[in-house]
Order: C-alpha cells, then structure tokens, then sequence
C-alpha cells in the first residue's frame, strides 16, 4: 500500500520539504495536537515528521501512536538549531529495553 | 513464597508437576526471544544513532541553505516559488517480523522519475541558493526515510523487549517457584498421610495380636 510522508512544524521550517514531494503542514504549537490527530488518523501518512517543538507539546497524542506500526512520528531539528530531542528519544527507548542506557552514558 | 491453594491430592500433585514443565519450557524459550531481540535492537539501535547524527547535520546545512535563500529572495517570492510542488514522494508499505515483532520497510518511489521535478518553479526570478538549498534537501531524503524506519523499528523492538522481560521475570521469580512451592507441600502431605496410616495399621496389628495372645 503507498502511502504518502507529512511534515509538520514552523513554516520557516518546513517549507522546504515540499519541494522534495513531502506534504507539509504548517501550523502553531498551540494547534499542533489536533492537527496530528487529524493527519494521523487520516491513514494516508507512512511517515509524519515533526519539528521539535511541535514534538515536544504533542506528547499525549503521540502515546496513541505509539505501538502502531504507521504511523511513524519521527522529530528532525527545525531551524531554530537543534536541541537533542532524536537522541533522547533513542535513549528512551534503550532504557526502555535494557533497563538503563548503556550506549549514551547519560 | 505462597503455596497455592489447591487440595493436597495425588491428582493435584500430576497436574501441578505438568504445569510446572510447561512454565520451565515457556520459561526458557522467552528467555531465549528476550536474548535474541536484544541482540538485535542493540545492532539497530547502534546504526540508528550513527544516521542520526548524519541526517541532523544535513537537515542544519540544508536550514542553512534556506537561511542564505531567504536573504537574497524576498519571503513572498521564496513562498511563492515553492508554492506548487511537482514532486510527491510515496512511500510503498511492507513489514518484516522479527522474533514476533512487526517492523516497517519503506520504499520510497517518487511521481515523476525526472530529477529537476524537485525545483517547482521557473530558474529566471529565484537565486541559485535557493537551488542549493533544495537540491541539498532531497539528498537528505533517502537517509531521512531510512532514519524513520529505523527509529519506528527501535521503537517497536523496545516495547517487546519490556513484555519480553516482564514475562520472563514473572515466570523466573513468581510462577516457578509457586509450582515448587506447592508440589512440595503436596508430596510432604501425601507423605505424611502414608505414614499415619502404617502406624495406624501397625498400631491395629499390635492390639490384634495382643488380643490374640492374650486369650490363649
């Protein structure tokens, strides 16, 4: 099944992505979470990347998505620089496994 | 430990001794998924570091790109040459399982096979750092899906991996030594129950013969 790959975040971030084939979606943080809900349970999505912002205050709805295999929510930096969300999240999920993160040391 | 509450029967003691052997085996083969799954998260959790690392210092070059874009043009004709894209990327679905765990696999295919669809707009109004920014975005790409892929995968074997554990544990510490526990206290009661009925019936045999005796 095709499914296409979503981008959401700032504009000023974002709006690069469309270029390449990606469907951008430009939004707020204050609105992010229903916007996500919204794409996510539209099934059409593979792959939804967030900005960290937008990463960051959309944590219960991420939680749904969770243990599905799609969508995948993955957060890339924006432009604003980056502030090591991705690798929190692979430790996460290390400690989650292990027990305690034996790959980052933190 | 607790001892079950069951009835201390010969009957109860076979079925407890069987399920003792199914929770040992059980026991055993989720270690060995526990051990295997490990070994594999850890393998994809290590390259998945490493492409990260790559793809956020491409994703801050290609910001950076767009920065230089975003000097030159103005922010409406940056919008405005952007605004209609002719590239989709679709991403084709397929699954693989691991030790039980179902992890995605992308393959990506975009609409149009021609290279300069990614550069929606006409060369002669934009600046060519516009172009760097877009062209240095769509090498990303590749790396980008297979960094979702990746993270989905880690995050997926990460969950099985905690039920996994969960499970072994509770079989290690509770169940097995509960069945233990009980087919002991069964085959000691059993045990028990044997020798009061011998000296029960030596007891009986001792009066019979007295009795016998002392009549003659």
């Amino acid at each position: 099944m095709a499914k296409n790959i979503a981008v959401m975040g700032d504009s000023e971030s974002i709006k690069g992505f469309s270029a390449v084939g990606l469907d951008i979606f430009p939004c707020e943080p204050e609105e992010a979470a229903s916007l996500l809900r919204h794409i996510a349970d539209s099934d059409t999505y593979a792959v939804i990347y967030l900005t960290e912002e937008i990463y960051g205050v959309t944590e219960k709805e991420r939680a749904r998505y969770a243990e599905r295999l799609t969508p995948a929510l993955i957060p890339i930096p924006g432009v604003r620089g980056n502030a090591g969300t991705g690798k929190k999240r692979l430790s996460s999920f290390v400690e989650k496994a292990v027990g305690s993160d034996i790959l980052f040391n933190g | 430990m607790a001892v079950m509450n069951v009835n201390p029967t010969r009957m109860q003691l076979t079925k407890l001794k069987k399920q003792l052997v199914t929770a040992v085996r059980g026991h055993k083969m989720l270690k060995d998924k526990r051990d295997e799954l490990m070994r594999q998260f850890l393998d994809l959790v290590r390259e998945t570091k490493a492409l990260r690392d790559k793809v956020e210092l491409e994703l801050a070059e290609c910001s950076d790109h767009f920065v230089n874009a975003s000097a030159v043009m103005s922010s409406q004709a940056l919008d405005a040459a952007l605004l209609s894209p002719k590239q989709q990327v679709q991403l084709e679905l397929g699954s693989r399982n691991v030790m039980s765990v179902e992890i995605p696999e992308y393959t990506a295919a975009s609409r149009t096979s021609n290279e300069g669809d990614i550069y929606p707009y006409g060369f002669a109004f934009t600046s060519f750092e516009l172009d760097d920014a877009v062209s240095s975005l769509n090498d990303v790409l590749p790396d980008l899906i297979k960094l979702a892929q990746y993270e989905k995968s880690c995050e997926l074997m990460s969950a099985e991996i905690e039920k996994t554990r969960r499970r072994v544990n509770s079989l290690e510490h509770v169940m097995i030594p509960r069945y233990q526990e009980t087919i002991k206290y069964i085959s000691m009661k059993l045990e028990e129950n044997d020798r009061s009925s011998r000296t029960r019936l030596m007891k009986v045999k001792d009066m019979l013969l007295e009795k016998a005796h002392g009549w003659n």
